[in-house]
């Protein structure tokens, strides 16, 4: 027969902080003037924000309306206010984020609520447009492939903006988006100057023009709450400041 | 209010600057009395920068030491931020800024007792 240890007089395994059996869950329910919900949901040792979400609304409550699509962090649809920060919610693991069992998850800041955990992505969308986010072709599928060799510092500043999935976290996070409606925000400022890098682009100096305005890069106050809270780890900040020299040079130059 | 989305030190570098410069704002009206206490005749000035010897007002001066160093600093950090190349360690700069006025304010302590 198997005899014990003298020496080992623990019963149980020594775990520090045990985790809890359940989650203390509150969900904003409602539109601008709702409240929060708590929900109890059984804690498991491998599960994301989105998960909590996704079983309150299956098994507690089908009314909970909310957002997503891919769940691998693709599509930017999930995003949300986890315990007051901006987040995307399908790759955030609950164990990271959920102090003492405690979760309170509330739409995204800066933009209408439309109903629980949705809101209106409309302005976030529209900004895109209005700091020249679209790409003006220069040459047709028949012209030959644009070359542009990998050591071009151009290339370098439009890598590092280009894998922004969209996802909103960045203008939830931003003040100047708080205390200034209309401020384009980290997003839109970001696509503008891959596209001020991007060498096939033909809008030029008309996109710095959309960007110099009262509403554009220079109401940045390099708070960098973007760059802090960006999932996909770019640095919204960088662009600006890369756009805030570009304008100011095409100001010296009179070219806005 | 909510500032979980705020709890980072590049945001509270720019809550400093913007602090530090309403102070400073409010101190120099009186900093320029002071000095227009010149006009008054010598014993006047002198009767006022004995009152700055007490303890607490140097304390105080400390401070300010610490605001005014914190604004040209966090200033400095800006227009580096602005106007040369990007860096990723924006932080740092925050950390070596706190650390430059830090020990201004340190220096004029220990140089007033």
């Amino acid at each position: 027969m198997h005899k014990e240890h003298p020496w080992n007089t623990f019963k149980e395994p020594f775990i520090l902080n045990p985790m809890p059996k359940m989650l203390a869950v509150k969900i904003w329910r409602g539109g601008e003037d709702g409240r929060f919900q708590s929900y109890d949901v059984p804690r498991l040792e491998n599960q994301t924000v989105l998960d909590v979400v996704t079983y309150v609304q299956r098994k507690l409550d089908p009314g909970l309306s909310y957002r997503f699509a891919c769940r691998v962090g693709m599509c930017g649809s999930c995003a949300m206010t986890v315990n007051g920060t901006p987040r995307w919610t399908c790759r955030t693991h609950v164990s990271r984020v959920a102090e003492d069992g405690q979760l309170q998850i509330a739409p995204l800041r800066n933009l209408p609520v439309i109903k629980d955990l949705t809101v209106d992505m409309r302005d976030f969308f529209d900004k895109l447009a209005k700091a020249g986010g679209a790409f003006q072709a220069t040459k047709t599928r028949t012209d030959d492939f644009a070359k542009i060799p990998p050591s071009d510092p151009r290339r370098h500043h439009a890598d590092a903006g280009i894998e922004c999935i969209g996802c909103a976290v960045c203008y939830a996070a931003c003040d100047v988006v708080a205390w200034k409606p209309g401020y384009l925000g980290p997003a839109a400022l970001n696509r503008a100057w891959t596209l001020v890098n991007d060498a096939r682009d033909g809008m030029g100096d008309k996109r710095l023009s959309m960007v110099a305005g009262d509403d554009g890069c220079l109401a940045c106050h390099s708070q960098q709450g973007c760059q802090e809270h960006c999932p996909m780890g770019l640095s919204p900040t960088a662009a600006i400041a890369g756009l805030k020299r570009a304008v100011s040079v095409a100001a010296l130059k009179s070219k806005l | 209010m909510n500032i979980g989305h705020r709890n980072h030190p590049t945001w509270w570098a720019f809550a400093l600057h913007r602090i530090s410069g309403v102070v400073l704002a409010l101190f120099l009206p009186v900093h320029f009395q002071v000095l227009a206490l010149a006009l008054d005749g010598e014993a006047v000035l002198d009767g006022a920068l004995k009152w700055s010897d007490q303890p607490l007002v140097k304390l105080a001066e400390a401070g300010l030491i610490f605001l005014l160093a914190a604004h040209l600093t966090g200033g400095i950090r800006l227009l580096a931020l602005e106007f040369l190349p990007w860096r990723n360690w924006q932080k740092t700069l925050v950390a070596g800024s706190m650390g430059l006025s830090l020990g201004a304010g340190l220096l004029f302590l220990v140089n007033a007792f």
